[in-house]
């Protein structure tokens, strides 16, 4: 081994290469080739298991026959999920604000304490806004024992969606605004009001800019995220409206139809990856903290 | 000069005769949680004057400047800025402004962006704004071509620059530094003290620098205060300074220097091992216990031909050379080490048992 590496005019396997040999095999058995086996299956002959021997446009063909109705799911599902990102950006920045301001360098600690819900099952806490928002729920029991009309019809809509969505993303979307709010140094705020700027223009040129790789990050993960939700509109919306996602698991579940399944997961695959790289794109870190 | 104002209140120094202070001070305390970090400072500052705060770090010299600069509000005392009393007056209405010891550039901004921060705070047109930042880049002698360079690319000299350029920029009556060059390498340190001092002179505007080293001190200053543990121990120019320094700290901290501890008795003053101390006629010394002050310049060796007012026998034990001087260690009898400096014509010769000694008028005598 160590003769073939010595006398070889390119040895193949460089010691580095071998090191990331496991590393490797996991992206390619764990990531690659899942992608690549539903990249295949949206080529297959529908309603079929025919994946690798069959090559068809079918699927992508009833997709985008104009009677079926698929793509209100797929305006449902991004116009949720950005309308949650959305949301998620102006409840998430006080609060990351206000735990710098008073937690300082421990604020990104404390942040994580968010996450704790999250050992909680989604489904369960779904659920229990559920029972917080159902008819003689929490909230309109309560209403009616203090002796009011009762609380409004919440339950079942799509506006429940999307804070069911808000409430279960929160954290993503806290955790890295508040890192990035924790990198501004304190120098430069003071720095800038020393030279006589007011709050507004310390916030809009200097903490915003430089909180931006926290908060583009966060934004990335929640709409990734909350593209990808199946549960709130399911559990909280009642299915008032159907999101992409579900489609896709009818699609593999009730309708055994894993090729048309495949073929619309792929197209999910490809709107949301399309996004978040042009969000990429534009987020250059080494720019934005000025190491380049 | 009056130097350290008495506790007066600010309205007070119209009174006086000597122009009226662009920054006055008044028993100005700051309070951290029971330490006091700044303990009543009194203190007048001059129009057009440079002068620096030095001290050891943790003697209140940044708060001092923080509080100048309205980062941070007194928790007593009196600033004022022009008969004005300013303790409240937030950081961006003041007309002073502050170069950071981290100098605080902005790092998602260019050379140029950063130094038009302040005029574009003033809402100043554009086009105003560039001509103004590239007069200021040639002011402090940045090229031309650096308007378009990103900030964090620039070498440690050249951010020193911006963030000057950045000072000016803002047209403050009064700029405060807080040790910007300690992180530079002593060359360009040497070059850039020079070009601020010019600087100064050129703008004519006030300068409050503070840092922990005496000889950036003395070089820039019209005036130096010694700060310690919160309070200005002594101000003055920087010749007075070294020559009186007020105690044995300020002594020290201007240097090497031998000390050698004195008590009072019978007929004069004796050293701790009861010989009799010659000291300069007309120094006057309240209490039983003082120090003498002899820089190792004027401690020299003892020889038959030539005697000195107060000798003392050691061994050498350690001889370095200083360039164009010569340094020895010398530790005397009772176990205490003493500098002795010499021009290198003058090395010692003699074996290691040698008799040092300075005279009376070489000497200053400072309290305990």
């Amino acid at each position: 081994m160590a003769d073939a590496s010595l006398s070889a005019p390119a040895p193949k396997l460089t010691s580095g290469f071998r090191a990331s040999l496991p590393v490797l095999f996991l992206l390619v058995a764990g990531f690659l080739a899942p992608l690549v086996t539903v990249a295949a299956y949206a080529f297959a002959t529908p309603k079929s298991f025919d994946v690798f021997r069959s090559f068809t446009l079918q699927n992508f063909a009833a997709i985008f026959d104009p009677n079926n109705t698929v793509w209100t799911s797929f305006v449902w599902a991004l116009a949720l999920a950005f309308a949650c990102v959305a949301i998620l950006l102006v409840v998430c920045y006080p609060i990351a604000f206000g735990l710098n301001k008073v937690f300082g360098k421990w604020s990104g600690l404390v942040s994580v304490l968010f996450v704790f819900p999250l050992f909680v099952s989604e489904n369960v806490r779904l659920y229990g806004w559920v029972l917080f928002f159902i008819k003689n729920g929490v909230l309109d029991g309560a209403l009616k024992w203090l002796g009011f009309s009762g609380g409004p019809e919440l339950l079942y809509t799509p506006g429940i969606t999307l804070f069911g969505m808000v409430y279960v993303y929160l954290p993503f979307m806290l955790f890295p605004m508040t890192l990035g709010i924790a990198m501004i140094p304190r120098d430069l705020v003071d720095a800038a009001s020393d030279l006589g700027a007011g709050r507004f223009m310390i916030w809009r040129e200097i903490e915003l800019p430089l909180a931006m790789p926290g908060i583009l990050i966060g934004a990335l993960l929640t709409f990734v995220l909350s593209a990808g939700a199946v549960a709130e509109a399911k559990i909280l919306g009642g299915q008032s409206v159907i999101t992409i996602t579900q489609d896709i698991e009818v699609a593999f579940t009730y309708a055994q139809n894993w090729p048309m399944g495949s073929a619309l997961a792929l197209i999910l695959v490809l709107i949301v990856s399309g996004l978040a790289l042009t969000a990429m794109a534009r987020l250059d870190l080494d720019k934005i903290l000025g190491k380049r | 000069m009056s130097s350290v104002a008495a506790s007066s209140l600010p309205d007070s120094s119209a009174a006086t005769k000597s122009p009226r202070p662009v920054l006055q001070l008044v028993d100005v305390r700051k309070v951290f949680d029971g330490f006091a970090a700044v303990d009543g400072i009194s203190l007048d500052i001059e129009e057009g004057e440079f002068v620096t705060i030095v001290g050891p770090s943790g003697s209140g010299k940044t708060t001092l400047l923080r509080m100048l600069a309205g980062l941070e509000s007194p928790s007593e005392g009196y600033i004022t800025l022009r008969g004005e009393l300013i303790n409240d007056v937030p950081s961006n209405r003041r007309p002073t402004c502050l170069v950071f010891q981290s100098l605080a550039l902005f790092p998602h901004m260019t050379v140029g962006d950063n130094i038009e921060f302040p005029l574009r705070v003033r809402k100043m047109a554009p086009e105003e704004r560039r001509k103004r930042a590239l007069e200021l880049m040639a002011k402090v002698r940045l090229p031309e071509d650096y308007y378009a360079k990103n900030v964090m690319l620039c070498s440690g000299g050249e951010k020193q620059r911006v963030a000057l350029a950045r000072a000016f920029a803002y047209d403050p009556d009064v700029l405060f530094f807080d040790e910007p060059l300690s992180a530079l390498d002593y060359k360009l340190k040497k070059l850039l003290e020079k070009e601020l001092k010019d600087l100064h002179r050129e703008s004519g505007k006030t300068f409050v620098y503070i840092t922990h080293s005496l000889e950036e001190a003395m070089v820039m200053s019209d005036r130096i205060g010694v700060m310690r543990a919160g309070k200005v121990v002594q101000i003055g120019t920087p010749e007075e300074i070294y020559s009186t320094p007020a105690d044995r700290f300020v002594a020290e901290f201007f240097g090497e220097v031998n000390i050698v501890p004195i008590r009072r008795a019978e007929g004069g003053w004796v050293r701790r091992d009861g010989k009799p101390v010659a000291v300069a006629s007309g120094v006057s010394i309240d209490g039983d216990e003082a120090n003498v002050v002899i820089r190792p310049e004027y401690m020299r060796f003892v020889t038959h031909e030539a005697g000195a007012d107060n000798t003392l026998s050691g061994t050498i034990f350690n001889e370095y050379s200083l360039g164009s001087r010569l340094q020895y260690q010398v530790r005397s009898r009772t176990g205490r080490t003493f500098l002795v400096e010499v021009p290198r014509a003058a090395a010692w010769k003699g074996d290691g048992e040698v008799t040092i000694g300075w005279d009376a008028g070489n000497a200053i005598v400072v309290g305990g």
